[in-house]
């Protein structure tokens, strides 16, 4: 198959490009099964063994740093019984699964969904697994396979004393009826679930030895570098080529679909120099006169209208704020944000008439195949991905706009491999965007400071409404409530307040938004938790006191705030200049807080010294990998609370790179210390729910400080000097 | 036609003076190692050594850099097996995704032989490349347990490794 024939080629072309430098290269045909299956028996879809006890486990969702590689595989293991210093791993192919039936589920690898989405499949895969090479052994010794038990692949017949090894049986094992019932271990039976294990990853990437996307190699290949138009909704009018098409390398300058113009060149500088040398007229269209003012405006509108779909009410909010004796209200924003992996876009296609193959880092291995094939004009069993392990993801390699625009520039030369690479300055203008909102929260009291009742009007972007229209029911989009829905085990908000009323305006500017790490519970717990925080101070309550008799009826949110103001210390003064600010939410099935120290000098300049965090997530598959996420969590939202926003002016954003759109640095990461408290009994994800406590917290922190009341970020754009 | 001292080797390339040193490395030599982040020397993900000092060579011309110059890249930073830096690296663990950590060790391995003993502002100054995942912690207490001549366990993260040890 194809996969064999890309896999031979580039191990020609590698070690032949370097020079004979090559520090063991790994191949990155995330795709090709037969890399490591073609000799060795499949026991399941899940698991191959082979003669030397090797253990490939297939992997269907994406790597892009999060660890889900490594889970994956210890929760097929924990099953297997397998000895985990055999473990190897592989990706199947979103062609394979679709020849398959779909044996390995869903590729996508969003929402914090890698491992609690999989994890029931996967293990099942791994105790069948198991079951098949003990009956293998059993049929073999003439006995039942009840009196067989296994260590670490070592299959031992007790009264007998028979032994022999997964690899010997496997092939027999292969052959057999895979088993209906298929029980799974209880959790304190668990060995290397719940493990520190270390990640199956790493070593390559300390080497340089990794291959991502932007670094393949194949024979005869050639670069593209692409512009696309400025304005989204723009078109291309016009390209003059001729000084580029003279330059060194270059074999060719394409329209790409109506909006893009490609360079394709022996060398990706060849192809982005010639880019630089185009001509190009654009039609800017419609947008063209769009801006950050302008849509700040139109979201302003929707804070008041008459057209909000209701996420979650109970009570009666606008009535008791009407009749309450004391009301507080607050209005706060939240900026466009580029998710800005470090590696950019890119994909490498090869099309031909009869076929069209994409390799390329992707979160989203099965909606890459069906762009690819709609891109192609092939069916979907002629077009397969190869998945790259990805330089960062964060939601924006969920979408698939660059892999149609390298299919598009590979079918104007057939047979041929194009690699697409984008520049950053095409990365930062032509991003899916964190959505922007505004959100006008106002809050009823009684006579005693209680609160009677809460409205959040949430005004601003859907993100479903621009990816999956189809989903939008009655005008709403669920995911635009997370944190604020009703009780349950998703997204849920953790105060109880007798009147709430939570809706949307929907209002949709022409940026393109996306699901952007954390996504909508990001601004929904900034606005709640700073704004709880306002209802404290103007009551005179301690902000962690209001928390805890807001928080009547959920034990696990108010289990992580108090693990956090524990360990902490919150009843102890903090160190001198230092103040302190909490914040809590609920999402992507996990529990989160988090309390952040701060201080702010007389000028205004900002210190967060260290951020407490606690993380429920049900199940701590690899808690090691748990605080790494918490800690990258942290970087990720701080980031986007100090410096994190794209601006629109004539239609366009205005950032270009890291220059105009800083992030944050080695110098301002705070202390982190991450308490990890799984209280069993579900599965949450952990790579995202964290990002929203970051803000918020240092957001309190920020007004304890300094009584300054942040309510739009970033905090480049504030000041925070004392008045 | 340029000659370029890399990883020890002498290279003779043919190529258009202002290409980015990062591009000859990448394209010419095929040392994928080194990143494109940036192209504007922010992120530092195209950090490699020229004569032990650390150089963003997506905007550094190939034309300045001298033929006696010696240029390290990730691949060859050890002559022979794993660098001290990327012994600690794996000892804890610190890549996520992993595309900045060339850069990064890079930078920390030059911080490193300067400065042998780092304070955390030594290495606030030093490490200025960016890394999106979040991997900056672990950056710094892995350049701190090289700098404790290799004390993984000094770390304190009980990361249990496939060979069966923890660090």
């Amino acid at each position: 198959m194809s996969t064999q024939f890309s896999r031979r080629r580039f191990l020609g072309s590698s070690a032949a490009a370097a020079g004979g430098l090559v520090v063991g290269f790994h191949i990155p045909f995330a795709g090709a099964l037969d890399a490591q299956g073609a000799t060795a028996p499949e026991i399941n879809a899940w698991v191959v063994v082979k003669p030397d006890d090797t253990v490939v486990i297939r992997i269907a969702r994406s790597e892009m740093g999060q660890g889900t590689l490594t889970g994956l595989a210890q929760l097929v293991a924990e099953e297997l019984d397998c000895s985990w210093s055999k473990v190897t791993t592989e990706y199947p192919t979103p062609g394979q699964n679709l020849a398959r039936n779909r044996v390995w589920g869903n590729f996508g690898t969003g929402g914090s969904r890698g491992i609690r989405d999989s994890q029931a499949y996967v293990r099942k895969g791994g105790a069948a697994a198991r079951m098949l090479l003990v009956q293998a052994a059993a049929n073999d010794w003439n006995v039942p396979p009840s009196e067989c038990t296994v260590s670490e692949g070592v299959i031992t017949h007790q009264t007998s004393g028979r032994r022999t090894t997964y690899g010997k049986v496997a092939e027999e094992a292969a052959k057999l009826t895979p088993p209906t019932d298929v029980p799974l271990k209880d959790a304190k039976d668990w060995k290397i679930i719940g493990k520190r294990m270390a990640r199956l990853d790493t070593v390559d990437k300390v080497t340089g030895a990794q291959i991502y996307g932007m670094d393949l190699k194949f024979p005869g290949m050639l670069n593209a570098a692409i512009k696309d138009c400025p304005v989204f909704g723009g078109t291309l009018k016009s390209v003059n080529a001729d000084v580029a098409l003279k330059r060194k390398g270059v074999k060719k300058v394409v329209r790409v679909g109506d909006s893009a113009v490609a360079v394709v060149a022996d060398t990706w500088w060849h192809a982005k120099s010639a880019l630089d040398a185009l001509t190009i007229e654009w039609d800017e269209g419609p947008n063209a006169k769009a801006s950050s003012e302008s849509f700040a405006q139109i979201l302003k509108l929707g804070l008041d209208a008459n057209d909000a779909v209701v996420g979650n009410s109970v009570g009666d909010a606008l009535a008791s704020i009407a009749a309450a004796p004391r009301t507080i209200e607050a209005v706060y924003s939240y900026p466009h944000q580029n998710h800005a992996t470090m590696e950019v876009m890119n994909a490498t296609a090869r099309w031909t008439p009869s076929r069209c193959e994409v390799w390329t880092p992707t979160q989203n291995g099965e909606a890459a195949l069906a762009a690819t094939s709609e891109a192609a004009g092939l069916p979907l069993a002629k077009c397969d991905v190869y998945k790259q392990l990805l330089g960062g993801g964060f939601g924006r390699r969920g979408a698939t706009d660059w892999i149609r625009q390298a299919v598009l520039i590979a079918k104007e030369m057939p047979g041929t491999p194009v690699k697409l690479i984008w520049s950053r300055e095409e990365d930062m203008t032509h991003g899916r965007y964190h959505p922007i909102t505004q959100c006008k929260l106002t809050a009823a009291l009684d006579a005693q400071n209680n609160v009677t009742a809460l409205h959040m009007r949430i005004s601003g972007q859907s993100i479903l409404a621009s990816v999956s229209p189809d989903s939008i029911k009655n005008g709403k989009d669920p995911v635009v409530f997370q944190g604020l829905n009703p009780p349950g085990p998703e997204a849920s908000i953790g105060y109880a307040i007798p009147n709430l009323l939570v809706d949307h305006a929907m209002r949709n500017p022409h940026i393109p938004p996306g699901f952007w790490r954390g996504v909508n519970l990001n601004q929904n717990t900034i606005y709640l938790e700073c704004f709880v925080d306002e209802v404290a101070h103007a009551t005179a309550q301690d902000p962690l006191a209001l928390r805890r008799k807001l928080i009547t009826s959920s034990p696990k949110h108010l289990a992580v705030l108090n693990a956090v103001a524990e360990r902490v210390g919150w009843d102890r003064p903090a160190p001198k200049d230092v103040y302190r600010g909490l914040a809590q939410t609920m999402g992507f099935g996990s529990y989160v807080a988090a309390c952040a120290e701060v201080s702010v000098t007389d000028s205004g300049e900002l210190k967060i010294h260290r951020i407490v965090a606690a993380t429920d997530p049900g199940y701590a598959v690899n808690p090691q990998q748990i605080e790494a996420q918490v800690e990258g969590s942290f970087a990720y939202g701080l980031s986007a609370a100090l410096y994190g926003e794209c601006t629109v002016k004539d239609g366009r954003i205005e950032q270009q790179n890291f220059d105009s759109y800083p992030v944050l640095r080695m110098n301002e990461m705070p202390a982190v210390e991450t308490i990890v408290m799984p209280s069993g009994g579900f599965w949450g994800g952990v790579g995202e729910p964290t990002i929203a406590v970051a803000a918020p917290a240092v957001l309190n922190a920020i007004f304890a400080a300094t009584g300054k009341r942040i309510r739009d970020i970033p905090l480049k754009n504030q000041s925070l000097k004392k008045a | 036609m340029t000659t370029l001292n890399v990883n020890g080797k002498a290279h003779n390339i043919d190529i258009e003076p202002d290409t980015p040193l990062l591009w000859v490395l990448r394209e010419q030599l095929g040392l994928t190692g080194t990143k494109y982040g940036c192209g504007v020397a922010q992120c530092g993900a195209c950090t490699v050594l020229i004569d032990g000092v650390p150089t963003r060579s997506c905007v550094r011309p190939v034309s300045t850099v001298k033929g006696g110059e010696k240029i390290v890249t990730i691949e060859g930073l050890s002559a022979q097996g794993l660098h001290l830096v990327q012994e600690a690296w794996i000892a804890l663990d610190v890549p996520q995704c992993g595309f900045c950590q060339s850069g990064m060790i890079m930078a920390a391995a030059a911080l490193l032989k300067r400065t042998p003993n780092p304070t955390d502002k030594d290495i606030d100054e030093a490490m200025t490349n960016i890394c999106r995942c979040g991997t900056y912690n672990r950056i710094r207490a892995a350049i701190k347990v090289v700098a404790k001549g290799g004390d993984a366990k000094s770390a304190g993260l009980s990361i249990e490794h496939v060979d069966g040890g923890t660090t």
